[in-house]
């Protein structure tokens, strides 16, 4: 995925949405590439299960590091369709390609708009180097 | 941030693009490039640290041996010149201060003194209290901002340091210093370290570190090896089943809870002896290792659980590196410090399996031992 087009909370999560062949909308979300650089060394996800609701700017799920633990935080309202579960054996993909294969959950959301008032990319970068 | 004090190799640190993090009133380096890189460069080859945070202590004047050996919790009057022991500092009610190094040590003079290297969030600390306790015919000097200190550890650490060292490194008996010189610059080498690794921790003039970093750099990178940050350096430690003041250490806890009987010597008055002799230390907490079947960190201050209560708590915790499990550290009731002992640690509210395990977690292999 092409981050210029993504959308992003304050809190690192990143989110992409598809309009489904079935003409439903979805949301993928995923870690940033700078969230995963300062958490550095990874070593557990726990991800949520599928049908469970998530609400935008509640914990879904977390991510440790050897230094710290931090919680993943919904970008939106919804329903967890799909998790991206080989993350729980393998943390490579989160680190190598965070922006694709690293991607943690994809949701149903309940009000598609709700991503209208994330942040853009040119935002997020430069709330990134502001720090 | 800007009260934050620098050591001279914070520049190099900040050049290398190092995560910078406030220690202790220092600003210092977490990790250059990854933690777990690093910790593996000690394992396997060699990593040097900036360890200029230390505190550093010069003790002088006459009969200081003895007015020293009445201020720490272990024997100084019988070390040998160039000798190093591993000491704690507490005060007259048995609190402790800190844990350090004590080095006995011989000017070009001729002139005997002590270097005592404390924790740097406990050097004023420590050095008030010695001040207060000692006679006024007693030198006390802070030197730690007109010295640099490096720790180079790992297997290959005294093959990164000898050609730049006088004195012949191989030649250091573990737990020995010698006053020599680094690339010509007046050094005091010691045979120590904080990683479970074999390795020196090298002091030179604040004035010289720079070079003398450059230089051994050069060297332990063709070796394969890295510098590495603090994050590192806590993981090796912890892995070495090494206690870190602020974690395995408070001013409440009694050094034979922490396994340091060893460094105190009770059959000598020093101060706060009476207090620690005491003490009902069978009934207090023990501390203990502990491996865990997840992948998750149990940190510091997590409970630790037995049948669903509460029985003690974690000091310190990490994803071990070597040996690619959860491990960690804390104080339980003795009844549940034995080895083998199943109990639980509260992650955030979810409790997983622990298991009582011996201290170290880690052992590194002699030369000459098999496997």
């Amino acid at each position: 995925m092409n981050p210029e087009q993504l959308r992003f909370t304050d809190t690192h999560e990143w989110v992409h949405l598809e309009t489904t062949p079935e003409g439903q909308t979805l949301a993928t979300v995923g870690l940033t590439d700078f969230a995963i650089e300062q958490l550095n060394d990874l070593v557990y996800i726990q991800l949520p299960e599928v049908g469970q609701q998530v609400r935008r700017g509640e914990a879904f799920g977390e991510v440790e590091s050897v230094k710290a633990v931090s919680d993943l935080y919904s970008p939106l309202d919804g329903e967890v369709e799909e998790v991206n579960t080989s993350l729980t054996q393998d943390l490579d993909p989160l680190s190598q390609d965070p922006f694709g294969a690293g991607w943690l959950i994809k949701v149903r959301p309940s009000n598609p708009a709700q991503v209208e008032e994330l942040m853009d990319y040119q935002a997020y970068r430069k709330m990134c180097q502001e720090g | 941030m800007s009260s934050l004090l620098h050591t001279p190799l914070h520049p190099w640190h900040v050049s290398q693009g190092a995560q910078m993090v406030p220690f202790a009133g220092w600003h210092m380096p977490l990790r250059y490039t990854s933690i777990v890189e690093e910790h593996q460069a000690v394992r396997t080859a060699v990593g040097m640290f900036d360890i200029s945070h230390m505190g550093r202590l010069r003790l002088d004047g006459p009969g200081v041996d003895r007015a020293l050996d009445r201020l720490v919790t272990r024997r100084v009057v019988d070390m040998r010149l160039g000798q190093v022991r591993y000491s704690l500092v507490c005060d007259e009610d048995g609190h402790l201060l800190d844990d350090i190094l004590i080095y006995r040590l011989m000017d070009a003079g001729g002139h005997e003194y002590f270097l005592v290297v404390a924790n740097a969030a406990n050097r004023q600390k420590v050095y008030q209290h010695f001040q207060q306790h000692l006679d006024e015919d007693i030198s006390l000097m802070d030197l730690t901002q007109q010295w640099a200190m490096i720790a180079v550890q790992g297997p290959r650490a005294l093959e990164a340091v000898e050609p730049m060292v006088e004195f012949p490194v191989k030649e250091l008996r573990y737990y020995r210093a010698v006053e020599t010189a680094v690339l010509g610059r007046g050094a005091l080498v010691s045979r120590t370290g904080y990683t479970g690794e074999d390795g020196v921790e090298i002091l030179v003039g604040a004035g010289a570190a720079s070079e003398v970093w450059q230089a051994l750099w050069q060297k332990v990178t063709a070796l394969g090896g890295k510098a590495a940050g603090l994050g590192a350096r806590d993981t090796l430690r912890l892995e070495a089943g090494m206690p870190l003041f602020g974690h395995e250490l408070t001013a409440n806890t009694h050094p034979f809870q922490a396994g340091l009987r060893f460094a105190v010597n009770l059959d000598r008055p020093f101060l706060g002896s009476d207090a620690l002799k005491e003490a009902a230390v069978d009934s207090l907490a023990r501390l203990v290792g502990l491996e865990l079947r997840t992948r998750r960190v149990a940190r510091q201050g997590y409970s630790i659980l037995h049948q669903g209560q509460v029985v003690g708590q974690v000091t310190s915790g990490t994803f071990s590196p070597t040996l690619q499990k959860s491990i960690a550290m804390g104080y339980v009731q003795p009844a549940l410090a034995q080895v083998g002992t199943e109990l639980e640690v509260d992650l955030r509210g979810r409790p997983e399996p622990a298991t009582v395990v011996p201290l170290p977690f880690y052992h590194r292999r002699k030369k000459g031992s098999s496997p």
